[in-house]
């Protein structure tokens, strides 16, 4: 059979390919560009080839912002999901309290990250703080600029404060979708509470969980802003997690060459855990099925 | 096993009923027997659910007591009661495989491993279930996933009644015809009390020996298929029993002479309607004949429409404005001349206020 070739029809391609060139490919290839050079000022550029992956791989600094990412990611992951799932569990299922409790759980996810920062910043501070003020009013001595304890505390506190809601609204959805004769069987069953939460409740919100899971691990993975407005990192470098050192290296001591070839390694690991996400949740569907 | 008394129950989803209209279920006293099989039948929202679920003990009715062999469980979780159901969307535990929910309901009574083996192995050879014991039940079809809800009612041996709550409405029609067939098998060879319930008089007649038929919150009759068929209580069992249902004509009565638009028939039984009273005339379309010429107590009609359905003819017929259907042997003729309509006198009921009334003698 005989096909008109038109190939005018490419034109329509255009507008997105020059938008995901000007938007992601340009960029990130003069991260690529920057990664493989040197420079000594004067915006004159010498090849480098892969002299800054290899300092980067190999610096301690970098170990040590991976490790805290992965500690803080695995911490509030661990504190978000149960808790998320807990909070959906004992929601009320209908009348006048479903939406008040709807908009109370999503004004949190509402608020911009830098103000998110800034509210506990103040809450937390030791002189006018809420949180700060009364803990050493009551003898607790708790300083997060000082403490390093403190300091996570802060953090960790404050990413599940801002995004529990978040999983506790997946959850809810996916708690309401199981129909009623799930839960009359059960009772027939003689199903105890625990039973019915293992095999009705969590492989119906199976689904919805992967995806909440997923969406934390991968922001708590990215996160800047609120940690950088809170902490700056500190005390010390203890809460500089790979996007803060990142920044501080790039803006702070302008190194660009090793900056890009952090950024490039950081997002190689990215896509890397995302492709590991990706598979284990195909796979479990599969099997599922 | 038991037999389950009904005992003035009553329920109503209002936390304050006053009027009969507020009940979605009626007073009801009722005794089932123990080992038989009873469908609940009636159209939707006629509180058949309610009424199963009340004995299953998903609800609390707001009156009346439900007595297993005499003992009164009516505040008694559903857990504890000896009762299993099999719900209209079939219920599985996606994760477990077939052997595991089958197994489940005797795990979670603190059954040893090996009784569980030997009943699970039983009951899945009972319900041609044993190829697919190692699978998980998520990929099976619906059919099969049904044949394990029942299941997992069938395998505990306390069971006092399994309860069917329209248990084949997602299943394919031609398998329907085999689980209905194995579900009467069963019924035979365990001889548990079965419920059954449905919108679907084909499925009730064939499943029971003894038909509920409810409307409107009400028990209208309870009987045998064949009583149902010839003494319909009410004008509903009438009209929901048959197919075509029966005819139900607007009359006036005095004594065992009908009336009806001017034309009088001498009735096999009387009555003497109250004043105020409704009085219906009920003939199945099985017991009415036409004919070409007019006798004493023949009606005038319409033949509107003449219907072949192979075993039979229906003839739909109009009388003073009311449809009446008439069913015609496939041997008899008919055409539009044959307008004198007569019926078997000793077939038709009188209905007041659509409850058929006591026959006295003529």
């Amino acid at each position: 059979m005989n096909k008109t070739w038109n190939n005018k029809a490419w034109w329509m391609v255009l507008p997105v390919v020059l938008l995901v060139a000007f938007s992601a490919v340009i960029p990130l290839m003069t991260v690529v560009n920057y990664s493989v050079q040197d420079t000594f000022g004067n915006n004159q550029f010498f090849w480098a080839g892969l002299q800054w992956f290899e300092e980067i791989v190999n610096s301690e600094r970098f170990h040590a912002a991976l490790g805290r990412q992965f500690i803080f990611s695995a911490v509030i992951l661990a504190i978000e999901i149960p808790l998320g799932i807990l909070i959906a569990m004992n929601m009320p299922k209908k009348g006048w309290a479903v939406p008040v409790c709807l908009v109370l759980m999503s004004l949190p996810l509402l608020i911009p990250w830098n103000v998110v920062g800034t509210i506990w910043q103040i809450f937390g501070r030791v002189d006018i703080g809420l949180l700060g003020a009364a803990a050493n009013k009551l003898g607790i001595d708790y300083n997060y600029t000082r403490d390093i304890g403190d300091a996570w505390f802060t953090v960790v506190i404050m990413d599940v404060w801002h995004w529990t809601s978040l999983v506790a609204l997946l959850c809810y959805a996916g708690l309401q979708s199981i129909p009623e004769a799930y839960y009359q069987a059960a009772r027939i069953d003689g199903a105890s509470g625990w039973a019915v939460f293992r095999y009705i409740q969590l492989p119906k919100m199976r689904g919805v969980l992967l995806i909440a899971v997923l969406l934390r691990f991968m922001d708590s993975f990215m996160i800047y802003t609120e940690p950088f407005v809170v902490t700056g990192g500190g005390p010390g470098n203890a809460t500089t997690f790979l996007s803060i050192d990142l920044v501080k290296m790039a803006i702070g001591q302008f190194d660009l060459g090793p900056a890009a070839a952090f950024s490039l390694v950081y997002f190689l690991i990215i896509l890397l855990l995302s492709w590991v996400f990706y598979t284990v949740m195909t796979n479990l569907d599969k099997q599922g099925r | 096993m038991a037999e389950i008394h009904l005992k003035k129950l009553a329920h109503s989803y209002l936390a304050n009923p006053q009027k009969p209209d507020d009940y979605a279920l009626k007073e009801i006293d009722h005794v089932w027997e123990d080992g038989k099989a009873y469908a609940l039948l009636g159209s939707s929202g006629c509180g058949k659910s309610t009424l199963l679920n009340i004995i299953s003990g998903l609800l609390t009715p707001s009156q009346g007591q439900v007595l297993f062999d005499g003992k009164d469980v009516t505040h008694l979780p559903t857990e504890q009661r000896q009762i299993a159901q099999v719900f209209q969307f079939p219920v599985v535990y996606d994760t477990m495989t077939v052997y595991d929910n089958l197994a489940f309901p005797l795990r979670n009574r603190k059954q040893s491993e090996a009784v569980i083996k030997e009943r699970v192995h039983e009951i899945a050879a009972m319900l041609e279930l044993t190829p697919d014991l190692k699978k998980k039940a998520q990929g099976l079809t619906a059919d099969a996933k049904q044949k394990i809800s029942l299941g997992r009612g069938l395998v505990r041996q306390d069971v006092a009644a399994i309860l069917f709550d329209e248990p084949l409405t997602v299943i394919d029609p031609h398998l329907k015809w085999m689980l209905r067939m194995q579900l009467k098998s069963l019924h035979q060879r365990l001889n548990r009390t079965m419920i059954y319930v449905t919108h679907d008089q084909t499925e009730a007649l064939t499943f029971a020996d003894q038909v509920v038929v409810m409307y409107d919150g009400y028990v209208v009759q309870i009987g045998t298929p064949q009583e149902l068929f010839e003494r319909p209580a009410h004008t509903f069992v009438g009209y929901f029993i048959g197919s075509p249902g029966m005819n139900v004509l607007p009359a006036s009565l005095q004594g065992n002479t009908a009336t009806l638009n001017g034309h009088s028939l001498k009735l096999a039984t009387a009555y003497t309607p109250k004043s105020g009273e409704k009085i219906e005339l009920g003939i199945r379309p099985e017991f009415t004949h036409l004919s070409r010429e007019a006798s004493a107590n023949s009606l005038p009609v319409t033949i509107r429409r003449i219907e072949d359905i192979g075993r039979h003819k229906i003839a739909r017929a109009e009388f003073q404005g009311k449809e009446i259907n008439i069913i015609v042997p496939e041997d008899k003729p008919v055409t539009p001349e044959y307008n004198q309509l007569s019926f078997d006198l000793d077939k038709v009921h009188i209905y007041a206020n659509d409850w058929l009334v006591k026959q006295e003698a003529a």
